[in-house]
């Protein structure tokens, strides 16, 4: 007789535990191609959101001093972490998106690649975006960059893990804390990446995970005032979200807007295989401008 | 044995008033909107710009209508397609330079003028407004055949927006207007710009200095009115980004009315910003940066060092130097070059700033200030400091935008730190200590877009400028500046 398996329980991630949601619910996930179950994911709340901004405020200070050599290989372990659990991944990505097993195997891949890039910027984007500034005066004046602090993300709706990394990595490398909500049908892959999270010294509560409805949770992330800035690329394709609410209600404590893609009021999923630019990363920065007189 | 002479007695050192003459201005009686390379009258109500002095009416200046500014976007537009955006940027940087040129030609003209339609000191506006609007259009102008080096988004081919909306704030009328334009044009944009209500004149002297450029018809718009006009631009479709100066509360309205279109916007609004004195600091230059920080421009500063954090141990000698340095401040007519300080630029202002430190007396701080004669006419407030202020007061948590300072006590660089982020606002703040290792240990920590250290309220056209938190977002200066006027940035 075939050995009867072990069904993984998919529960949240935050302040680097995984707990069940503290309003008791979950719901179903179902296969993208063959509508089969999958798991019983839990169904995040505004308790839940607001928890994880407090872990995420509470590890900001720290991730944001870790030295930027040190946030380049906590990163990096997370490639090779994902890398050991590849099988895993690309069945999650196969059910979720319901792509042939070559392309998953594509997806993954492209994943790993990409969380590696953005590691490698973690010791490299100040210098690119800063400098020494000129000034007409006996004056050393330098400007650099540093983090925004908590990050809310709404995770791309049909890109369950090249796209989730694709908002995710661009925020952390500069010593941001991100509050993630994932794709709301394809939520599994996410809480996979929380474990290899987990396992890659990536410290509790730099990254958060919630899986769920954006519809429910995102609009108590973005009048939220402990969160400095929101990601609206899981907009696109999210039932009952009009990011434009979101948006207007970030204007209270100005928010850090990163808008959908699209035009007009439309707001479309990108491309994710595209290489990225410095964009996503440098929307979550702020430049800081030092002076100090010269003199004998 | 020569004899010895009786000590003199010393008098207060008086100055002979030493007015500029203001024949250099020409002004008109009233002033119509630049739309389109050409004066045109505003379909809305005139309104008078004083002295705020004096309140002499200084002239009428039309209101723009939504139809008014309609047909600057419309001007913008045009310009913009069939003009400005065909240009090579070493052109566009030469109109630049032209401007730049001009600007420091008429320096004297515009220097008086915003003195007299601002009131602040002329010693300000000759020193520090206008020759910093003229330095802004010159570093810029550069920038404009060299985007490809800037590294900004578009790599080798930054592209501009399009139409920007611009709308400043009265306190620096003309060097706001450079920090807008400057890197507008530079970047390919052309603008519809609206200056302060009280604050008109020179935004419209500059629109003839456009026209002795030569610069195209419909590049540069100025529309002048009040918050409906600012409104209006706002909320134009043919306007693709905003660059705004002025109070949190006008630019959370903006980034509200944005929301959920593909305006862009960069918003430099308000601070509370903590200038910091440790014990081992130089106290003569750190009373002198004090002063600076507060009083400079009547207090009407968005950076401001209006909350002074001084070490307890070094508190009352501080507070001891700093009042007898103001009593040597020099109030009143803003034309004279002796004058330190000038006029409150409007009574709503005066207005608010009374109403404020009348809280932080009722609040239980203690109210100091220099006991200068003030004028009969005009909008006047002394040089004033609270001490005994607590975190919790309003003088320590609203902007005052006045010339008022507030004045706390710290133990340690923790409580430095924590004294001074205890605010929703991070525009800038100020350090003053001996030891290097603790500026830059305290400039890690302040939540503050500019750090001035042994230093206060200086400013450059390569330095970025703007804020964390609800001091707003996006740059302005440096090349940092460029990046909110061409696509791809958020």
């Amino acid at each position: 007789m075939a050995r009867v398996d072990v069904k993984k329980t998919y529960k949240l991630y935050i302040g680097g535990k995984f707990p069940r949601s503290e309003s008791g619910r979950s719901y179903e996930v179902y296969a993208a191609k063959k509508g089969t179950f999958l798991a019983n994911a839990a169904q995040g709340s505004r308790k839940d959101a607001r928890d994880a901004v407090t872990a995420a405020r509470a590890a900001q200070p720290g991730w944001a001093s870790a030295t930027a050599y040190n946030r380049g290989q906590v990163l990096y372990r997370v490639a090779e972490v994902m890398e050991s659990r590849r099988p895993q991944l690309v069945q999650e990505v196969r059910d979720a998106e319901g792509l042939s097993p070559a392309a998953a195997e594509s997806v993954v891949s492209q994943a790993i690649d990409r969380w590696v890039w953005y590691a490698g910027w973690s010791d490299k984007y100040v210098q690119i975006l800063g400098g020494l500034n000129p000034v007409a005066g006996p004056y050393f004046n330098i400007s650099a960059s540093e983090p925004t602090g908590v990050v809310a993300v709404l995770a791309p709706q049909e890109s369950s893990l090249l796209g989730l990394v694709s908002v995710i990595a661009p925020a952390i490398v500069s010593g941001n804390t991100v509050v993630v909500v994932t794709s709301a049908d394809r939520p599994l892959p996410a809480i996979t990446l929380s474990e290899c999270l987990a396992t890659s010294d990536v410290p509790g509560g730099v990254v958060n995970i919630i899986t769920g409805k954006a519809a429910e949770i995102a609009p108590w992330l973005s009048s939220h005032r402990d969160v400095n800035a929101i990601d609206l690329a899981g907009a696109a394709g999210a039932e009952g979200v009009d990011w434009a609410k979101l948006e207007e209600a970030s204007a209270d404590n100005l928010k850090r807007v990163l808008r959908p893609a699209g035009t007009g009021s439309d707001a479309v999923e990108p491309d994710w295989t595209q290489t990225p630019d410095l964009s996503r990363l440098t929307a979550f920065l702020e430049t800081k401008t030092v002076w100090h007189p010269k003199g004998r | 044995m020569l004899p010895r002479k009786a000590p003199i007695q010393m008098s207060p050192f008086e100055y002979a008033p030493a007015p500029e003459s203001r024949a250099v201005v020409d002004l008109q009686s009233s002033y119509g909107l630049f739309i389109n390379g050409e004066f045109v009258d505003g379909g809305g109500n005139a309104f008078k710009s004083i002295s705020p002095a004096t309140e002499e009416v200084l002239a009428e200046v039309s209101e723009a209508t939504d139809a008014d500014v309609d047909a600057a976007v419309k001007a913008a537009r045009t310009a913009y397609t069939r003009v400005w955006s065909k240009m090579s940027g070493a052109d566009r940087g030469k109109y630049l330079y032209r401007i730049a040129r001009i600007l420091q030609e008429r320096a004297r003209e515009f220097a008086v003028l915003e003195t007299l339609d601002n009131g602040k000191p002329i010693k300000e506006s000759r020193d520090v407004d206008i020759p910093l609007a003229a330095a802004h259009f010159f570093y810029n102008a550069g920038w404009a055949d060299k985007l490809e080096f800037a590294s900004l988004p578009g790599g080798a081919n930054p592209q501009p927006h399009g139409v920007v909306g611009q709308v400043i704030p009265w306190n620096f009328p003309m060097l706001m207007l450079a920090w807008k334009i400057a890197p507008a044009l530079a970047t390919g944009n052309t603008v519809v710009l609206k200056p302060a209500e009280t604050t008109p004149l020179t935004a419209l002297l500059f629109a003839e200095v456009c026209q002795q450029a030569d610069l195209p018809p419909g590049v540069v718009n100025i529309v002048t009115g009040a918050g409906p006009t600012g409104q209006a631009i706002v909320d134009h479709p043919g306007i693709d980004k905003l660059a705004f100066t002025g109070s949190t509360g006008v630019g959370k309205m903006i980034a509200r009315a944005i929301a959920g279109t593909r305006k862009k916007a960069t918003l430099e609004l308000g601070g509370k910003a903590a200038n910091i004195v440790f014990d081992d600091a130089p106290i003569d230059q750190a009373v002198e940066g004090i002063v600076n920080g507060i009083f400079f421009n009547q207090g009407h500063v968005c950076c401001a060092g209006s909350r002074l954090l001084v070490q307890e141990s070094i508190a009352e000698e501080v507070e001891r130097r700093l009042k007898r340095r103001l009593g040597t401040l020099r109030v009143g007519d803003p034309l004279d070059k002796n004058t330190d300080v000038g006029a409150i630029n409007s009574k709503a202002q005066l207005d608010r700033i009374i109403a404020l430190t009348d809280a932080g007396e009722s609040e239980g701080a203690e109210r100091w200030d220099n006991g200068c004669a003030l004028p009969d006419k005009g909008f006047w407030f002394r040089p004033t400091v609270f001490t005994g202020v607590t975190q919790t007061h309003r003088i320590a948590q609203e902007e005052i935008f006045g010339p008022v300072l507030s004045v706390l006590t710290f133990r340690t660089p923790q409580e430095a730190v924590a004294k001074a982020n205890n605010t929703p606002y991070g525009l800038s703040a100020g350090i003053w200590t001996e030891k290097g290792s603790r500026i830059l240990w305290m400039a890690d920590q302040l939540k503050a877009g500019v750090v001035w250290a042994n230093t206060f309220n200086q400013f450059d056209p390569t330095s970025p400028f703007g804020g964390y938190k609800e001091s707003g977002y996006g740059r302005e200066g440096g090349r940092h500046g460029l990046e909110p006027y061409v696509k791809g940035t958020h």
